[in-house]
């Protein structure tokens, strides 16, 4: 059975002005809560007062009523406030006690990287298929028709032998000149896919190939004997060495910026004519801007294209040759060609996923 | 490649007064001789004139004669004695041709001569020397160090020997301040080894005057056509060629001329002792200097034979089979009947002893000597083909042959002997005959063809028609025709290399100025495919993805050799046998090819951990070359023709097949030590997460194969090392490498490696656009299945027996848990999946997932596995 509860204003107005006072001497959050608890909850004074306002006479139940209406507002209108400010000081010290020196090296996974020259290779290529040009590849060990004789060096040519071949050791062929080889070269150069391009892919023709040559050259600062290259070749009616001048300077400012510019010098290649010595305007060059050599070109030589089967007196076409080792070491000031040939992964490190 | 010297280049083209050797390269690269480099003098002053006043010899104990002398060196470098006057120079000579009243080199203190040789004061045989008279050799003017420098005996006229005064600087005097111009000739322009051809560039680039040396000789040399009926000429002359190459006859021009009564003592002249020395030519004799000296201004090889020794006729010939000669480098050679002989015929036996390789190098025997008095001058005109197989055959490249086979001028000949022949004259009293013989059938110039609009064709250039016609005539071409923009042009003898239009587009826009060509941006066809290709696509992401899995991306040589074979344990003979071999190894120990690129990037991982590097993880995508010893012979073919089908077919088919591959090494920690903590070294499941996330990434469905362990190749771990299969295509190996090869290789053990075929795992790819499933939006049903099973089943079987069971319902399935031991059993292991189900269609029920699950243990169970409580 229940105890009989009596209403008494001036207990309950005591009671809820001592838990007021009491909010305001609370320190934190479940100080606040039991303060809550005992002056708030089911048996504090305020929920017995209120219980209490059914057995009063029905004259005094609005005014009881509208005390206790006062008294709880009063209530809620201390606590609340306290109960913000606690909650805000707890989650200050926790987040306090969370602070770390973000400054620690973070390396769990190592970042990994690019070869420099395999990424430079991808952005030459990315230049020429931003002018509608497509990249092809042909075979490193290659025949010496599509490395010499469709290229109009003849067996003969005293070019041939100014190139510094690596020779295929072969069993049973002999060459044009009477020499026991193989009739196969490690390709010295990338031009010997302009045969094999033209012979499948057919005119006209825009390409690129970048990719790697082999020449008998010592490895030291400046040589090494496996390098790579990025030829390009251009065959079409009415393409002359103006094309071939546009389309070096542009390759230039991709390479090195808005102030680069290339020159011609006359020079020899078998497989064009006119051939040119291709120089850059180098701004960046140690000791002030200036010209320095970057490659080789000139307008396709008709027994090139002959070799293919395309008329010469219909076509013209133009061709040239980059070195991409001479391109990276002159964009990123390298001085040593062992950098680059060595694997050393603290070179390759400085690039990362480029440049 | 030669070396241009200001003072010879002026016998034949004006030069403007003080030109510098940098202006000079300068003007020769605009029309294409390149500068290789400018020689600076190796000599540093002062070195002046003096005169000997008095030379006191002085026996010494060792027999040896010294002459104590006094040397007027002027008043600016003579000693001042201690009355404060100036006196002549103390110097020891031990010269035997040092005497009082000649005017010598002087070198004097602080002068440097060639190999760092320092002038210091020093003392010697109870003197102090107080600098030092100089020989032709320390001054680097040439071998002869018999004496010292008499500048008596030195070229100069009397006058200006006489002006010659003490103190007078000599470095000037004997050009010893002057540098050289070292140029490269590039093989089509044989001409300009000359500085007959060098002047005549000169002239292109920069307007000097030129005169042509060869035009006024040609008129002076005897005219054969206007000898006497009956007129017996020097020598007998038979060109008698039985193997021509190509259809060319190796000598179509003989031209002989006798000198008689030379003086054998006579000696070649200061000046161009000097020339020769400073074009990097030994001095050895008048006759044998005058030849070289003919050669080197005008172009022409010529060769001097002791007239007495030889019996006519010379006879131009092949050589037999099995003929041998010792060329006068002491070589003895075994003559191909390609070889092309120059001969006489002793005994009336015609042809039948060698005289040497015609164009190439003579033989011991005819040679002039020191005794010759009668000499005959040979100079002639070889083909190109013949004199550059025969140098190449025997591997003796001479001054000779390099200029027959880049060409030489097929009129010159008459010229360059008559230059010989009043060389001989002048400084060797020689007298040369009047009879020359000349036997010339140099075949008559091709006339080209010329549209003057090819040079807007091709060059892009526009260039007036009387310029076009003017520059062909500068360069020597007689040019006719041009009223209909069409010339007639006929190449000079001495441009073999002009045949065809472009050839003299490129004349005409070398000397107009390539700088003058416009500029412009041709469109490209924008026809079928553009862009990357997919496999070129997939390289690149293959190769991005294991740069963003940590690994470095290294670019290695592909040479191998034994040590490689021996780190990888292959058997050496059975790799050799399918590798491709290079003949001319730059490094001999690693003369073959790669077959796979472990071997070789094993190396640059090696090179790394040896610099200090630890935990090493590198990549290479590159191809490999495998050697077929059945394929066919490659067919030697012309260029200029395209060639057949069935010869294209027959080029490609005997090349190696060369694929293009990806290889991967980790060594080290797989996660870095550091205050983290949770370092884990590097093993097989690295390797596999690598090649698992490119098959990933270019959406390639491999399978890893794990093959019993003695299947598995000997570089691989026997238990640790799978097959890398898509579908039933092989496309490499993964795993740790054996122990043996990473001890063998220095790596830290469990070493891990994979290396694939991306030509073979690009291929199984369709590159079809990706067909999308629908995404279910019902809920799923998570369940974990535990199953114990024998160790010998792997969890791709399990797995696959899983995915089977579970049908179209199965969303994911993942191990979580992997372990062996007491618990499971021996030879057993357990593997914990955890499984999510959902219905494409609707709420999976309990009984629906029940049924799966049920279905998945039925199948399992097929495998041996039992689900685990």
């Amino acid at each position: 059975m229940a105890e009989q509860l009596v209403f008494d204003a001036d207990q309950v107005t005591a009671a809820v002005a001592e838990g007021i006072e009491k909010i305001q001497g609370a320190s934190t959050l479940e100080e606040l809560k039991a303060i809550k608890t005992q002056y708030a909850g089911a048996d504090s004074a305020m929920t017995q007062a209120s219980k209490a306002i059914g057995s009063l006479p029905a004259a005094q139940k609005k005014e009881a009523g509208k005390l206790m209406g006062k008294l709880r507002a009063d209530f809620g209108r201390a606590y609340g406030p306290k109960e913000a400010e606690l909650k805000e000081a707890a989650e200050k010290a926790a987040l306090a006690a969370e602070t770390v020196d973000m400054t620690l090296p973070i390396n769990r996974k190592p970042l990994g990287a690019r070869h420099p020259l395999a990424k430079l290779m991808e952005d030459v290529e990315d230049f020429f298929i931003s002018m509608g040009w497509q990249i092809s590849s042909g075979p490193e060990v290659e025949a010496e028709w599509y490395n010499f004789d469709s290229l109009n060096f003849g067996p003969d040519h005293p070019a041939r032998q100014m190139q510094d071949t690596f020779y295929v050791k072969g069993n049973q062929a002999k060459d044009a000149a009477g020499f026991v080889g193989s009739n196969m070269v490690v390709r010295t150069q990338t031009s010997s896919d302009q045969v094999r391009a033209l012979l499948t892919r057919g005119v006209p023709l825009y390409i690129a190939s970048p990719g790697r040559v082999f020449r008998t050259d010592e490895l030291d600062a400046t040589h090494t004997p496996v390098f790579h290259q990025c030829e390009a070749l251009a065959v079409d009616k009415h393409l002359t060495m103006a094309d071939l001048k546009g389309v070096l300077d542009k390759l230039a400012v991709a390479m090195f910026g808005p102030e680069a510019k290339t020159r011609l010098r006359p020079s020899y290649f078998p497989f064009t004519e006119p051939s040119a010595e291709l120089d850059l305007w180098f701004p960046d060059k140690k000791g002030g801007p200036g010209w320095l050599e970057w490659g080789g070109c000139g307008m396709v030589n008709p027994n090139v294209l002959k070799s293919a089967g395309i008329d010469p007196e219909v076509y013209t076409g133009f061709a040239f040759g980059v070195g991409m080792e001479r391109t990276l070491l002159l964009r990123s000031d390298i001085n040593d060609m062992h950098d680059l040939v060595e694997g050393d992964v603290r070179f390759a490190e400085q690039f990362v996923m480029g440049e | 490649m030669p070396m241009i010297d200001i003072d010879w280049l002026k016998d034949h083209v004006e030069v403007p007064e003080g030109l510098t050797y940098e202006q000079l390269a300068k003007d020769l690269v605009k029309v294409g001789l390149e500068e290789e480099e400018i020689h600076s003098s190796q000599v540093t002053g002062p070195i002046v004139v003096g005169y000997v006043v008095d030379a006191t010899p002085e026996p010494q104990k060792n027999g040896k004669i010294i002459n104590w002398c006094h040397v007027d060196c002027g008043d600016e470098w003579n000693e001042t004695d201690e009355n404060g006057n100036k006196v002549p120079r103390g110097i020891i000579c031990g010269a035997p041709n040092m005497k009082a009243g000649e005017k010598v080199v002087v070198t004097l203190p602080g002068a440097v001569l060639p190999g760092d040789f320092k002038i210091e004061p020093r003392k010697t045989y109870g003197h102090i020397s107080n600098g030092m008279c100089a020989s032709e050799r320390e001054l680097g003017l040439g071998d002869n160090h018999n004496g010292i420098i008499l500048l008596r005996e030195y070229g100069f006229s009397k006058a200006e020997y006489d002006a010659l005064k003490p103190g007078q600087d000599a470095m000037h005097l004997l050009h010893l301040d002057q540098p050289l111009l070292e140029i490269n000739i590039t093989p089509d322009r044989g001409y300009t080894l000359s500085y007959r051809g060098v002047a005549r560039e000169y002239h292109h680039s920069t307007g000097q005057p030129y005169t042509d040396p060869a035009v006024a000789l040609n008129e002076k040399a005897p005219e054969p056509s206007d000898y006497q009926p009956g007129t017996k000429v020097d020598i007998d002359i038979e060109i008698d060629d039985n193997n021509p190459i190509h259809g060319v006859p190796g000598c179509d021009r003989y031209y002989a001329r006798v000198v008689k009564n030379f003086d054998p003592t006579a000696k070649t002249p200061n000046w161009m002792r000097r020339r020769l020395t400073r074009a990097g030519m030994r001095s050895l004799s008048l006759a044998v200097d005058v030849t070289n000296y003919v050669m080197l201004d005008l172009g022409q090889p010529m060769h001097a034979y002791d007239l007495d020794k030889i019996e006519g006729p010379i006879v131009v010939r092949r050589a037999n089979a099995g003929e041998k000669l010792t060329t006068l480098d002491g070589k003895e050679h075994e003559l191909s009947t390609e070889d092309l002989l120059i001969t006489d015929s002793p005994n009336g036996e015609r042809g039948s002893r060698i005289l040497g390789l015609a164009g190439v190098m003579g033989g011991l025997y005819g040679e002039v000597t020191s005794e010759t008095k009668n000499i005959l001058l040979e100079a002639a005109h070889f083909d190109q083909v013949t004199i550059a197989r025969s140098a190449r055959r025997h591997k003796i490249p001479s001054e000779a042959s390099r200029r027959f086979e880049r060409g030489v001028d097929t009129a010159l000949q008459p010229a360059a002997t008559e230059m010989a022949a009043e060389l001989l004259a002048r400084y060797g009293n020689g007298e040369p005959s009047d009879f020359p013989n000349d036997v010339n059938n140099t075949p008559r110039p091709k006339t080209i063809h010329f549209k003057a609009t090819e040079v807007a064709r091709v060059a892009g250039l526009d260039v007036d028609i009387n310029r076009i016609s003017d520059i062909l005539t500068d360069i020597g071409c007689t040019v006719a025709g041009g009223g209909n923009g069409e010339f007639s042009v006929t190449a000079p003898t001495w441009r073999p290399d002009l045949n065809e239009p472009c050839d003299l587009v490129e004349e005409i826009a070398r000397l107009v100025g390539y700088d003058q060509i416009p500029v412009s941006v041709p469109p490209a066809p924008v026809e079928g495919l553009v862009g990357l290709t997919p496999n070129q696509l997939r390289r690149r992401r293959v190769a991005d993805e294991l740069a963003e899995y940590g690994m470095v991306e290294a670019l290695s040589y592909p040479f191998v050799g034994d040590e490689d074979y021996k780190s990888f344990d292959y058997d050496p003979a059975a790799t050799k046998k399918v590798s491709v071999e290079i003949a001319n190894p730059l490094y001999g120990d690693r003369p073959y090819l790669r077959r796979e690129i472990l071997p070789t990037l094993a190396t640059t991982v090696q090179r790394n951990i040896r610099r200090g590097i630890e935990n090493v993880s590198l990549y290479e995508l590159g191809h490999v070359y495998l050697w077929d010893p059945n394929a066919p012979a490659i067919p030697a073919l012309p260029g200029g023709v395209r060639p057949t089908a069935e010869q294209l077919a027959a080029l490609d088919a005997g090349l190696p097949d060369q694929p293009d591959h990806v290889a991967g090494i980790l060594t080290g920690l797989a996660e870095d030590e550091g205050w983290l903590g949770g370092k884990r070294p590097v093993d097989w499941s690295d390797a596999v997460e690598a090649i698992r996330r490119i098959a990933g990434r270019i959406g390639a469905p491999i399978e890893l194969d794990q093959p019993a362990a003695e299947d598995v190749p000997v570089q691989w771990h026997p238990g640790r090392a799978a097959r890398v299969m898509v579908g039933e295509t092989f496309v490499g190996w993964v795993g740790e490498l054996h122990p043996r090869v990473n001890e063998a290789l220095g790596f830290p053990c469990h070493s891990a490696a994979f290396e694939l075929n991306l030509t073979a795992l690009f291929a199984t790819l369709s590159g079809k656009p990706v067909q999308a499933k629908p995404i279910s939006t019902f809920p799923p049903v998570k369940q974990d299945l535990a199953f114990t099973v024998d160790s010998t089943v792997s969890a791709a079987q399990l797995e696959a027996a899983i995915r089977e069971a579970a049908g179209a319902n199965l969303e994911s399935i993942e191990l979580f848990d992997v372990f062996t031991g007491e618990q499971v059993g021996e030879g057993k292991k357990s593997l914990a999946y955890a499984v999510v189900f959902r219905s494409p269609d609707k709420t999976l029920s309990a009984e629906d997932s029940d049924a799966i699950r049920q279905a998945i243990v039925a199948k399992a169970a097929e495998l041996g596995a039992q689900l685990r409580a």
